[in-house]
């Protein structure tokens, strides 16, 4: 069964003539198959750092990462990532960005396509396929970033914040699909958001984090993604009683958290 | 006057300006946003309108500046007879391939050395120094140094302007391969793209609208050291022409070259925008 585990696994920074600062400290957590795991947390908790972690843009100063037993050392295409913007490449068209993942691994061009044409599919893109990237609009560029995500077949997606710079509205639409998918190819994956509806609405397991030093202060299961699927609507499921009281309580964890570090 | 009190050659400006409503809704742009080329049109017009003026008035002596029906004379001339021996098509064709013949060294050289220099601090470091010591130097100044070293033939009036080109050239490349956005980077390596790969399909294209802008500010300081790279043992060429017409109080010929290379030098500095929306139609956009 993959799974990627995080064992203690700290980041920090030496500062000339003062205590070193910590972005992450003993963070501890297992990701398993099927999971759908959301982190949390005001801006400085170390969120990002340890998406960079797990993708192998950075190493972490203690502890180790590993996915299916294989400590992670450096980035591969057992873990895809999806960046907020500025990933895709303006000078090729949508099918050739979905592609490119593979043509870097050395496929030939009908290998490439026939792949990128089915994630293109999945992401109901296919109008799209000729089109420059620059054309489209945030949500279907987030779309084609998703599609070329999952051509290398990944393990894991790892999503930094994908949505975020997304209207309210496509917002939305755009969870659902991200769920679709995730049902569809039944990944692991690890999801970034400031929006704590968003992180409701899609994990299956909640990590709140909280700044100076980034930690984890709490961790939630979640049953909202899988009601979704029962039900397929995902407003009367936000609109809840229980997914609303949640809310409040996760919310007051973050201010608190946050209150609690700027006193320091 | 019109029928609202205000006069017609304000109307005839804000049509020009592009300012589009006039007060219901007034629409706030980015500065310098609307339509310049009419006015730029009107002022083309009014200068030459000047000029005609003043010399047909007899303001300004034909040897200062000769009237543009002059000018023109000078150009049909020059164009049936040459000048000093020499067709004015092989005055056009020399100084061509000089400014052009350095522009492409300029090109192969100046453009893999300004990535090379924005990809590694060895080579940064290597470089920098000499580039940065010649930059601000004028050609004029090291034209001496050029002929002792190359000689007075061809050589030395290609390197003389290629020397201007290479300058502009290296810092466009050296600046474009900073373009790539991190995440355009990271994409790449998470794939598992070795770090050729990485230059080749994502820092070479993400550097493509700098490296043009700095093709266009090169070839534009090639043709300004044309006629210094002329000054010397040069017996035909544009800016040979230019100097040797100045000798001879040939105001007409004096104008009718510069307006020549400013023509080549704009029709080009077209083109290379042409090829610049084909080539990198995403310049500036998202």
């Amino acid at each position: 069964m993959p799974a990627l585990a995080i064992r203690n696994v700290s980041v920090s920074y030496p500062v000339r003539g003062k205590p070193p600062v910590h972005a992450l400290k003993n963070i501890d957590f297992e990701i398993h198959d099927k999971d759908f795991v959301v982190a949390l947390g005001a801006s400085g908790c170390g969120k990002s750092t340890l998406l960079n972690l797990i993708a192998g843009f950075m190493a972490p100063s203690e502890g180790e990462i590993s996915l299916n037993d294989r400590i992670v050392t450096g980035p591969g295409a057992d873990r895809s990532v999806v960046f907020q913007k500025h990933a895709l490449l303006p000078w090729l068209n949508v099918l050739d960005n979905v592609a490119f993942g593979l043509k870097i691994q050395g496929y030939d061009r009908q290998k490439r396509e026939n792949v990128a044409r089915k994630f293109i599919k999945l992401l109901g893109l296919e109008q799209f396929q000729q089109s420059a990237i620059y054309e489209l609009s945030g949500g279907m560029q987030q779309r084609v970033g998703i599609a070329r995500a999952l051509t290398s077949d990944p393990d894991i997606l790892l999503m930094d914040e994908p949505l975020g710079a997304l209207d309210a509205l496509t917002r939305e639409r755009a969870q659902e699909l991200i769920l679709k998918v995730w049902g569809d190819t039944g990944k692991m994956v690890f999801f970034i958001t400031h929006s704590v509806e968003e992180a409701l609405f899609m994990g299956t397991k909640l990590i709140v984090m909280s700044p100076r030093p980034g930690r984890i202060s709490h961790v939630f299961d979640l049953p909202f993604s899988r009601r979704y699927f029962d039900s397929g609507n995902a407003r009367e499921i936000k609109a809840s009683t229980e997914f609303i009281a949640l809310r409040e309580t996760i919310l007051q964890i973050i201010f608190k958290d946050e209150a609690g570090t700027r006193d320091e | 006057m019109s029928e609202d009190g205000t006069n017609d050659t304000g109307q005839i400006f804000r049509g020009m300006m592009k300012a589009k409503p006039a007060k219901p809704g007034e629409i706030y742009g980015v500065p310098g946003q609307g339509e310049s080329f009419r006015i730029s049109a009107v002022v083309i017009v009014l200068l030459i309108c000047l000029w005609g003026f003043v010399t047909y008035a007899g303001y300004i002596k034909p040897l200062f500046l000769p009237s543009p029906l002059g000018v023109v004379n000078a150009f049909i001339e020059v164009m049936k007879e040459g000048f000093t021996g020499v067709g004015f098509w092989q005055h056009i064709w020399v100084s061509t391939l000089r400014v052009f013949g350095a522009f492409l060294l300029a090109c192969v050289i100046g453009i893999p050395l300004g990535i090379a220099m924005g990809m590694s601090p060895v080579a940064r470091g290597i470089f920098d120094p000499p580039i940065e010591f010649y930059r601000p130097i004028p050609p004029l100044a090291y034209l001496p140094l050029m002929i002792i070293w190359f000689g007075i033939d061809e050589l030395s009036k290609v390197l003389l302007i290629f020397s201007s080109v290479l300058a502009p050239m290296v810092l466009g490349a050296r600046a474009g391969v900073k373009s790539a956005a991190i995440e355009q980077i990271h994409a790449a390596y998470s794939f598992g793209a070795t770090r050729w790969q990485v230059i080749r399909l994502v820092v070479l294209p993400s550097a493509m609208p700098e490296i043009f802008t700095a093709m266009r500010v090169g070839i534009g300081f090639g043709w300004t050291t044309l006629v210094a790279a002329e000054m010397v043992a040069a017996t035909s060429g544009l800016g040979y022409m230019v100097l040797s017409a100045s000798r001879f109080l040939q105001t007409p010929v004096v104008i009718m070259g510069i307006v020549v290379i400013a023509a080549i030098a704009y029709a080009f500095d077209h083109l290379v925008r042409f090829v610049e929306r084909r080539v990198v139609p995403w310049k500036g956009r998202g």
